[in-house]
């Protein structure tokens, strides 16, 4: 048995003593889950009357509309974040000082910002002065919300690139040039392909990250998944009580199956990189946002050993918030 | 400029919110996450898979979520009822031990295999080998993901604030509600939260020295 440094293969009397762990741990988690479970059946939260509100057409477009709204927030937030990030981690490699400064200053600043203070800001600024930025319409929210998202997962994918272009072995770069290739022409036929393949479950996490953080559109009130499920909720009295807890139950799955998804997919390009024969080391997909610097669990010698060591470089590793 | 002269009694009350709330959370998150990181390298099958449910869970839950469930479902459970500040520290805590879990079990596998087999050959039990041999190892390569969970944990404290917990995004909020220039109030209270983040980073970078050994 090699898969933990911690224990020996159990022997005999050993295996006797799991079995025994095993038959409490499991007693009491299924205590808990049934108390749990009890006390909310006793509350009536699993009467069929509860229940019942979902199969109406207007609660269940309201979750429906909830979710897209969610997902239109999370593609175009996605979507500028990584423009964004290219767009700094590239200038922060820039021979001029002055660009390189602009571009640390501003991944600094809001990377060490809680985003809901940026959203926030964002929103009142929208607010306060919509017709003196000559702004129209009433999409504040979705602005301040998609704006901020893109701002700070920007800077964080800024930093995850720096991490990938700091993978590339030097002497590629010194060979580019020695055949004569320009800067533009190593930054996008060298580095940022090269960036990208190997910090691509990387960024892929840090996408979970963003897909999370619109939920953030609550208190800003702004009709995402999450606002949406709360309306629901404070709206629909059943049996003389707000139904909290079937909606939270199940917005909060919708949420974990889109997320876990996501998090599946930047495991899978993971698995598919680390089997290509490419030579480019492929960073884990497990939680970069929050522990960038952290070995991959799985796979301690592997080949991610490299671009996470390239990672920790970065000191201060792209942290997170939401 | 002088949104911060004038209220600084806010601004300072709103800061030590942010900063209690931050330290407790990181205690409390400290010690759940690293009793979650024993139960996914135990050989106790079910408390491996509680491990890693939990981990799953809270790490794939936006946390305004979490914060929710505790004001309105979690109170349909528990008849005792708990004050704002509890709560956030609460919902803080537990969804910041699943990230703490998760560095400090991929902190325990970077720990040759050879300590353990020496250990064990010693006649340690999983406690001593754990608690002597392999977690300190451990902890040198932990420190710098945790570092950064830290850092979200203080930035991720700002949620509290929406949830009316003084803090210092509480702070913008009423005072902006007031109408002071926002612009300001960005400016001060992101300088706050520098303020905390730089410190954690540099006493993270002083920890990481002088547990420096060479290897």
């Amino acid at each position: 048995m090699s898969s933990s440094v911690l224990y020996d293969a159990p022997g005999p009397r050993a295996r006797m003593r799991n079995r025994i762990y095993s038959v409490i741990g499991t007693l009491a988690i299924i205590g808990l889950i049934t108390f749990v479970i009890m006390r909310l059946a006793d509350r009536g939260h699993f009467a069929s009357e509860v229940w019942n509100t979902f199969n109406y057409a207007n609660v269940r477009i309201a979750i429906r509309d909830g979710i897209f709204t969610t997902l239109k927030v999370f593609a175009l937030a996605g979507a500028l974040s990584l423009v964004l990030g290219a767009l700094l981690a590239v200038a922060r490699a820039s021979d001029h000082r002055a660009i390189r400064w602009l571009a640390t200053g501003f991944i600094e600043l809001f990377r060490a910002i809680p985003l809901l203070i940026t959203i926030y800001a964002l929103w009142v600024l929208f607010l306060t002065y919509k017709s003196d930025l000559g702004f129209v319409g009433e999409n504040n929210g979705f602005w301040a919300l998609v704006i901020g998202l893109a701002v700070y997962n920007g800077a964080v994918q800024a930093e995850v690139l720096r991490a990938g272009f700091n993978a590339v072995p030097r002497g590629q770069v010194e060979a580019a040039y020695a055949l004569g290739l320009r800067k533009s022409q190593v930054m996008t036929m060298l580095l940022l392909p090269q960036a990208v393949r190997s910090m691509l479950p990387t960024i892929i996490s840090q996408l979970v990250v963003t897909l999370k953080d619109t939920s953030l559109g609550y208190i800003i009130t702004y009709a995402e998944l999450l606002y949406a499920a709360r309306q629901l909720a404070n709206t629909t009295l059943v049996n003389g009580q707000y139904i909290y807890v079937p909606v939270i139950m199940v917005v909060g799955t919708i949420y974990v199956a889109m997320c876990m998804a996501l998090s599946g997919l930047a495991t899978w390009v993971e698995k598919r990189g680390r089997r290509a024969k490419t030579g480019i080391a492929v960073a884990a997909a497990a939680e970069p946002a929050e522990a960038p610097g952290a070995l991959d669990p799985s796979d301690p010698k592997g080949p991610t050993v490299e671009a996470e060591q390239a990672a920790a470089k970065t000191d201060e590793p792209p942290g997170k918030s939401g | 400029m002088n949104v911060l002269l004038d209220h600084f009694a806010e601004f300072r009350e709103g800061f030590i919110g942010t900063v209690w709330l931050t330290v407790a959370s990181s205690v409390l998150a400290l010690i759940l996450g690293v009793v979650l990181a024993g139960f996914r390298v135990s050989p106790v099958p079910p408390l491996r898979f509680f491990g890693a449910a939990w981990v799953t869970l809270f790490r794939n839950t936006p946390l305004t979520l979490l914060f929710l469930t505790i004001w309105f479902a979690v109170p349909q459970v528990f008849d005792f009822g708990f004050d704002p500040w509890t709560k956030a520290l609460i919902v803080l805590s537990v969804y910041t031990s699943s990230f703490v879990c998760e560095a400090v079990r991929s902190g325990i596998n970077t720990v040759p295999l050879g300590q353990a087999e020496a250990a064990r050959s010693l006649g340690m039990t999983f406690f001593q080998t754990l608690g002597t041999i392999v977690l300190p190892q451990a902890v040198r390569t932990v420190l710098p993901p945790l570092s950064s969970i830290f850092i979200a944990l203080t930035k991720n404290s700002a949620i509290a604030g929406a949830f009316s917990v003084t803090e210092l995004f509480g702070w913008q909020k009423v005072l902006s509600d007031q109408g002071f220039a926002i612009a300001w109030l960005f400016l001060w209270v992101a300088l706050g939260y520098l303020v905390i983040t730089f410190t954690i980073s540099g006493l993270f970078r002083l920890l990481e020295r002088s547990l420096e050994v060479a290897r």
